[in-house]
């Protein structure tokens, strides 16, 4: 057979936490192997040059919750990382806008301009959503433990995480409780008043998941993208110059520098199990590879119901991954611009096109794109994240002109009749249409348009059903539940074989921490 | 390169205080506005952003550039002896041809290289999780500094005092937090660890810091050529 060759392990999918998981290994001394299906790495964190002369990052599009000790460890400045921050939250009105800036008493102002009782409250806020993030945070970084079968070191966990919820108080406990099972809509409502900042903030509860702002276990996920930090700042996100690509190819190139290969146009085809174990991987053009370990950055469906055989797992657990919520709600529509789109309500250029900028007026309108889903339609006036890179990344578009980054919500996987040309052009001319009425302009500076529906997500990126983050964020799918129970540590049923992608825990986000605690579990076990 | 903007005589050169690929722009005072208007005219869609001197401090510490009256004292402004400093002693040592015939002072640095300079000028890193700690016994999220700071701070081996860092930063693109420091020395060595003097909540703690190299940060494109 040709190519046939020894590693210590061998990683399945070129994502940035496969090539995380694959620095880490080589970094301590392992000969690795990674092997990605596309002919470009970064799985959903990457950027390509759809148009000539803009590039776009095509799915994935900012950075929040990338972990510092992993830039640290694997030297990503060095190979290219560079976070430039976001610096507002914008959300235009149809006669007014709300502007949000990393400037708090600005921000105050201008949330006493619309309310002042919501501008006292926010200030109190940020700080309650920080320390709870701080409180939960020591869970993202642990490594699940077995609640079924604990070993001596999963009590010992167990033990520390109590410990530390002991020193929460009455209050953050109370908080952390409503954030666990209320909707993001129910909670801000006990906070604010002002419908379009409540309904900006629940917005981000909604993000990836199939949920509307109404829907219990909403705020978690709101939760989950209040813990994203820069600089010991919480709440803030960053942009990655170059796009989100270069955060996938300053790990690849750190995993390179220690030693990693690299395979890309190398699609796997199935893993090599023998008795039990996985013994290595063949390709789809027949070549195989040995190794120690076989490590999947898929998602679960893909990682258990298409890499092995079912019958090499328990039936319970198949039923498990099949039952794994991994429905697709969003898509992404990248557009090349002449220029920069004219909001009616604040014209001209400024702070508001530097930041995140939210089609979220109201929790009606938010709710109104979730029903349209729910009864297998994409949404006609969905909620929206815009943000436009050329203008934090001069280089992202040629001299002037300007690439803008919409992520949509709802865009459900089960359409109606399923996903095809004519739908996917609606769907875009559905958000060019909202986008239209905040800013007009925007249609006759179009020069190019790419829309990504969730089938699209599926067949290019092998998202499963088009889900962002491997796998819902709800609560029955995290911690030692991720992707399921027992096997919630990346270890599997399949000795040998692992799993270190956004379906594990901690879930979803460019933050390379599945891929580092992997890692880490792994050189566990070999030590 | 002398040249012109528009009819105004400017002179460009490759040079810049921020360690990466920079070039400053010489000309008469009198014209500095019209250039200044003309190059963010000029510039704008390439997204000319104009920075300020507290970016401009974090650039130059993490490019482990030392800076007069901060890191170190003038010569002819010292008032006392021991805030005097020789090349050697700032990190400066490239700066002098020794093989020159002769110049100034060239005896007296021959004598100091000869029985090696009594302190050196270094880039210390303060350790992360120590440092994390310090906050999380006091219920805080890490404080790092938002700009640069310029306030002598103590360093320690043991009990004895061995050094001070004279500038420091948190670099928001290394993730690191880093400093220049005045180390005696037989401490000053790659991978010494030192003691750095942290204050957190209005009190002090000693937090490990180590020597490592300078630039901090050393991008490839700075010493890219433009076409």
């Amino acid at each position: 057979m040709p190519g046939v060759k020894k590693y210590d392990a061998i990683v399945i999918g070129g994502g940035h936490n496969g090539l995380t998981a694959a620095a880490y290994l080589s970094r301590a001394g392992k000969k690795v192997l990674v092997l990605e299906r596309r002919y470009i790495l970064g799985g959903a964190a990457v950027t390509e040059e759809i148009f000539p002369g803009f590039k776009f990052s095509v799915c994935s599009y900012v950075v929040s919750l990338m972990k510092p000790n992993v830039m640290r460890e694997l030297m990503l400045p060095k190979f290219g990382l560079e976070l430039l921050p976001l610096e507002s939250t914008f959300t235009p009105l149809d006669n007014d806008y709300l502007l949000r800036t990393a400037d708090a008493d600005q921000t105050y102002r201008e949330i006493a301009r619309h309310s002042l009782r919501d501008a006292e409250a926010y200030t109190r806020f940020g700080p309650l959503m920080g320390q709870i993030g701080m409180a939960v945070r020591p869970i993202l970084e642990t490594i699940a433990p077995n609640p079924i079968r604990p070993s001596l070191s999963d009590f010992s966990k167990t033990n520390k995480l109590l410990d530390h919820f002991k020193t929460l108080s009455s209050e953050q406990f109370e908080y952390l409780t409503k954030l666990m099972t209320m909707s993001s809509a129910d909670f801000l409502d006990e906070w604010f008043e002002y419908e379009p900042l409540k309904a900006s903030m629940a917005a981000s509860g909604i993000i990836g998941t199939f949920m509307g702002p109404r829907s219990p276990g909403s705020a978690y996920v709101m939760l989950h993208h209040y813990m994203g930090d820069i600089d010991g700042a919480f709440r803030a996100w960053g942009f990655q110059r170059g796009g989100t690509g270069a955060v996938s190819m300053a790990i690849a190139r750190s995993a390179e520098h220690f030693g990693a290969d690299i395979m890309t146009e190398a699609p796997v085809e199935k893993v090599i199990v023998k008795n039990g174990r996985a013994v290595g991987v063949a390709l789809e053009n027949g070549d195989e590879y040995k190794s120690d370990i076989v490590i999947s950055g898929l998602d679960p469906k893909l990682s258990f119901l298409k890499m092995v055989d079912e019958s090499d797992l328990p039936s319970d657990f198949v039923t498990d991954i099949k039952n794994f919520r991994i429905r697709g709600s969003s898509g992404k529509v990248n557009l090349a611009l002449d220029g920069l789109p004219n909001f009616t309500c604040l014209p001209g250029e400024g702070h508001h096109l530097r930041g995140a900028i939210s089609i979220s007026p109201s929790y009606d309108h938010l709710e109104k794109a979730y029903d349209d889903a729910k009864y297998g339609n994409f949404s006609q006036e969905p909620y929206m994240d815009i943000i436009l890179p050329s203008v934090l990344d001069p280089d992202m578009a040629p001299p002037g002109k300007h690439v803008m980054s919409c992520f949509v919500q709802y865009a459900p996987y089960d359409i109606k009749g399923g996903w095809n040309d004519q739908k996917r052009e609606a769907f875009g001319d559905a958000v060019i249409n909202t986008i239209a009425r905040f800013a007009p302009n925007i249609k006759d500076i179009i020069l190019h348009r790419q829309v990504l529906t969730p089938a699209d997500l599926e067949s290019t990126f092998g998202l499963t059903e088009g889900n962002i983050f491997h796998g819902e964020l709800s609560l029955q799918q995290l911690f030692t539940m991720r992707p399921a129970v027992k096997w919630a540590d990346y270890t599997t049923p399949i000795k040998n074989y692992f799993q270190c992608g956004s379906g594990t825990h901690p879930g979803g986000g460019i933050t390379g921490s599945p891929g580092e605690m992997a890692a880490n579990k792994i050189l566990g076990i070999w030590s | 390169m002398d040249t012109t903007f528009g009819n105004i005589p400017v002179s460009i050169s490759r040079t810049g205080y921020t360690g990466d690929l920079g070039y400053e722009i010489w000309m008469d005072p009198e014209d500095a506005l019209t250039v200044w208007d003309l190059l963010l005219k000029k510039g704008k869609s390439f997204g000319i952003t104009p920075t300020g001197l507290h970016a401009l401090d974090i650039a130059r510490i993490e490019a482990g550039l030392i800076l007069l009256d901060v890191d170190y004292v003038s010569s002819r402004h010292a008032i006392i002896e021991s805030r005097k400093s020789s090349p050697y002693e700032l990190g400066l040592g490239w700066a002098v041809k020794m093989k020159k015939k002769d110049f100034i002072g060239k005896a007296a640095l021959e004598a100091e290289v000869g029985r090696g300079p009594e302190w050196d000028f270094v880039g210390i890193e303060i350790q992360w999780h120590e440092l994390e700690k310090h906050y999380r016994k006091a219920g805080l999220a890490p404080g790092l500094p938002s700009t640069a700071w310029r306030a002598s701070t103590p360093l320690y081996k043991g009990s004895e005092q061995v050094g001070y860092a004279t500038s420091g930063a948190w670099s928001p693109i290394l993730k690191r937090y880093i400093a220049l420091a005045h180390v005696k020395s037989e401490y000053a060595g790659e991978g010494s660890e030192l003691m750095f003097e942290l204050k957190v909540e209005h009190y002090r703690k000693l937090t490990p810091a180590k020597v490592v190299k300078t630039p901090f940060f050393d991008p490839e494109r700075k010493r890219s050529c433009p076409v």
